[in-house]
């Protein structure tokens, strides 16, 4: 039995929901930012595999503008991140609740 | 076994492993650095899918570029270690279990309704797939606009970085 399609969807769909638990689970805003790129990676595995299996490269240019748009989300956050911690002194998301009540 | 499916196995528990890491390591620069050795196993197994291209761009602007800048961040912030000790209790967990249960389940539904068809791989790949000549002939051809919107996100990213991150313009 060889490699299919499928061995790449099954381990693209465990990285997804590897990234999603840990999207719930952790607290810390830059850790919650790296499940976002593990989710997005998952996504770009997926694409290519389906490039791979149609032998069509528009997958790899999906997935070439997902880093793309991951870079400059990098980038933006990053920056944003800087400025809550200049703000709050902190990085925990149970610390950002100005918006409660 | 042939040696592809051997270096599929090893890279396929490679990510799965690095991406836990990220999950579960309570120190952010160790989740950094298991995100990292994530990144080289999907650049692997980039590279089993003959996407050459997208292998090497993987490893420089994931692995290289953006992880830098988390690693950059994370020791330019310095938090103290608020979450190595504080272990409050939390729906956390339990909310954990039940996103992975909600995902796992809507993509087997997925596969489910998908099983019937034919998954091989085509055998013969042509040479010039997923090399850079390829990449580089769609990009400017049949992919511009796209090309050219991500060059103006691009800009948009840097713009918008200095003018956050900037006290005081």
């Amino acid at each position: 039995m060889s490699l299919t399609v499928e061995h790449y969807l099954l381990l693209s769909a465990a990285l997804f929901t590897i990234g999603a638990v840990g999207l719930v689970t952790r607290r810390n805003v830059i850790v919650l930012f790296m499940c976002v790129e593990i989710m997005l990676n998952a996504a770009n595995l997926a694409l290519i595999a389906f490039s791979r299996f149609h032998l069509v490269a528009d997958g790899q240019m999906f997935a070439f503008t997902v880093m793309a748009v991951a870079a400059a989300e990098a980038g933006i956050g990053l920056a944003i991140m800087v400025n809550i911690f200049r703000h709050k002194k902190s990085l925990l998301v149970d610390d950002l609740n100005v918006f409660k009540n | 076994m042939t040696v592809e499916q051997v270096l599929f196995y090893l890279f396929a528990f490679g990510a799965l492993a690095g991406c836990s890491g990220v999950v579960l390591s309570r120190n952010p620069i160790n989740s950094a650095v298991s995100l990292v050795a994530a990144f080289f196993f999907l650049a692997g197994n980039y590279v089993l899918l003959h996407a050459n291209f997208m292998a090497i761009v993987q490893i420089l602007v994931y692995a290289g570029a953006i992880m830098v800048l988390f690693l950059f961040v994370l020791m330019l912030l310095n938090q103290r270690d608020e979450e190595l000790g504080k272990r409050t209790f939390s729906i956390a967990p339990l909310l954990g279990i039940f996103a992975a249960a909600v995902v796992s389940v809507t993509i087997g539904a997925g596969f489910m309704s998908y099983r019937n068809a034919t998954a091989n791989f085509p055998a013969d790949v042509p040479v010039s797939f997923g090399t850079v000549q390829q990449i580089g002939r769609a990009l400017m051809t049949t992919h511009l606009l796209p090309f050219e919107l991500v060059s103006l996100l691009l800009l948009i990213g840097i713009v918008s970085a200095v003018v956050v991150a900037k006290r005081r313009l």
